[in-house]
């Protein structure tokens, strides 16, 4: 029953959260030869690093006219050194629409995550409860403590550290934490603890009647939580890439 | 000040007008100058359940376009002194519930009267919000059944975050369970959930339980707020539950099935 996906379905691939360092080409302005030749220059300085890499552009920091920006020519500039353009980062509006004509993924600025980019993001903060988000003020990642119920289509994020949860998280709400998840009422909800791949994050709960339990990625769903501890206070760990639940009084 | 209370559910059908109309008629019978406001404009509906349909002039779109005061636009019900229904428009677009309209009409009630009753459309969209936001206290209409359940659940998110007193970071909005269409036999033979259940999930205080009763349908039928109807075990129930809402200690009646309910009902006589 430890198995992750023991619904007893052959799937023909699962979704796992991934965290893998890029690349990141910061871009001044774009001029097809400037490029290539800057380019060529990098190469030869470490040829066998170059090869096959991922590739993000940085626009943050891009001063030319949006109109010289060619992702086309960039993109196959890039791939005659066997470098595979990815995705851009930063970016206004219309840049970003060049960006995604050229098939390019987008990822957010560094001071992007709010801005409309990411109308789901704002949404979610907006409902979430407005409790005071009591922050324990030493240690480099405080906990967000919430006191109030999570109710249904309400979701908690913790970008650094871990939640603790007073009450219950209810059916359709969902809380994510970079680390632990505490719960000290029932777990109706989906939580997901290491977000951002920490293997050793945790999940503990008072009773176990989630929609969703992941950690770093490993997921399970209700269906194949049923048998193992259900209704009763446990913690869910990460062992071997396999998640186990066991009972808080053994523990 | 008067106390502003939204009756809330976010799923439709499960009694948000008829506890709208009982709880104000309830409130008023006991000397409270209460108005009853309908926010489900375009499916209006309170002015059926509290009989004064025929007497609808001028409506709540109107006196916040300004088109109409507030005087012309309040009913007056001529059974219970004291209670002024403000009906919805059936004519225009919930959109034409604006914010700050609305805030003038309820600032301009809170002056006269002691209890502002708001009948919210289902829902969560904008006529739900525009309900909601100025509450002081909430009354979520659940049914004993699973998806109104989660319902009720999303919209006391809703009032932890989008109330204008969650905005402005004042008391949270007092929230406050009715459970409707109550059915103890059902919920003996496991087809309902429990008063316990849903009291578990929500975690929030319990106003009342109302029974479900052929006496609640043939009230709204006739126009006839189910609560003046008191010989029966619905309007019992609701007198019980505007008792509490004035902080009354009432015993709580209707929820035990079988043997119990059984013998007390043939006592009563149906």
């Amino acid at each position: 029953m430890t198995d992750t996906a023991s619904t007893g379905l052959a799937h023909s691939f699962q979704l796992k959260s991934a965290n893998v360092s890029l690349t990141a080409l910061e871009l001044y302005y774009f001029d097809q030869d400037d490029f290539e030749n800057a380019l060529r220059e990098k190469i030869n300085q470490a040829p066998g690093f170059f090869r096959d890499i991922p590739l993000i552009i940085s626009l943050e920091k891009y001063e030319g006219i949006d109109s010289e920006l060619d992702f086309f020519k960039i993109i196959g500039t890039c791939r005659r050194h066997q470098i595979h353009v990815i995705g851009v980062r930063g970016g206004n509006d219309d840049q970003r629409r060049l960006a995604r004509g050229a098939a390019l993924a987008l990822l957010p600025g560094s001071g992007q995550r709010e801005k409309p980019a990411e109308p789901e993001a704002e949404q979610s903060q907006e409902e979430s409860p407005q409790t005071p988000e009591a922050a324990t003020s030493d240690g480099p990642a405080p906990a967000k403590i919430i006191s109030q119920p999570v109710r249904s289509g309400q979701q908690i994020h913790a970008p650094e550290g871990d939640i603790v949860v007073l009450g219950p998280v209810q059916a359709g709400a969902e809380i994510l934490a970079a680390g632990n998840i505490h719960v000290y009422g029932p777990l109706r909800g989906r939580a997901l603890a290491g977000i951002h791949g920490n293997e050793a994050a945790r999940i503990f709960c008072q009773s176990l009647e989630a929609e969703l339990v992941s950690v770093a990625g490993h997921y399970k769903i209700s269906e194949d939580l049923q048998d193992n501890g259900w209704k009763s206070a446990v913690q869910i760990q990460l062992r071997d890439d396999l998640l186990v639940v066991t009972p808080l009084n053994k523990a | 000040m008067a106390r502003i209370i939204v009756v809330t559910s976010g799923k439709g059908g499960v009694g948000k007008t008829t506890t709208s109309a009982s709880i104000s008629t309830g409130l008023a019978k006991r000397g409270h100058k209460t108005v009853v406001i309908d926010f489900d404009v375009g499916l209006r509906n309170l002015d059926l359940i509290m009989n004064c349909e025929r007497r609808v002039v001028y409506d709540f779109v109107n006196v916040i376009q300004g088109e109409a005061t507030l005087n012309q636009a309040l009913i007056r019900d001529k059974r219970v002194e004291s209670l002024y229904i403000l009906p919805a428009s059936q004519t225009r677009e919930k959109e034409a519930l604006t914010k700050e309209g609305v805030e003038k009409v309820i600032n301009e009630l809170s002056d006269t009267f002691d209890y502002i009753v708001c009948d919210s459309p289902a829902g969560i969209e904008h006529g739900a919000l525009m309900a909601l936001y100025y509450a002081d206290e909430a009354i979520v209409v659940t049914n004993p059944e699973v998806s109104s359940v989660r319902d009720s659940d999303r919209i006391l998110g809703i009032l932890q975050s989008k109330s204008r007193r969650a905005e402005m970071g004042q008391d949270p909005v007092r929230e406050h369970l009715l459970l409707t269409r109550y059915n103890p036999d059902r919920v003996e033979k496991g087809e309902m959930l429990s008063v316990a259940d849903v009291e578990e999930i929500l975690a929030i205080p319990l106003l009342g339980v109302i029974p479900e009763s052929q006496v609640v349908l043939n009230s709204s039928n006739q126009g006839m707020p189910v609560i003046l109807e008191e010989q029966s075990d619905a309007g019992q129930a609701y007198d019980d539950a505007v008792g509490r809402l004035l902080g009354e200690e009432r015993e709580h009646r209707f929820m035990t099935a079988q043997k119990k309910g059984f013998f007390s009902r043939m006592f009563k006589g149906g």
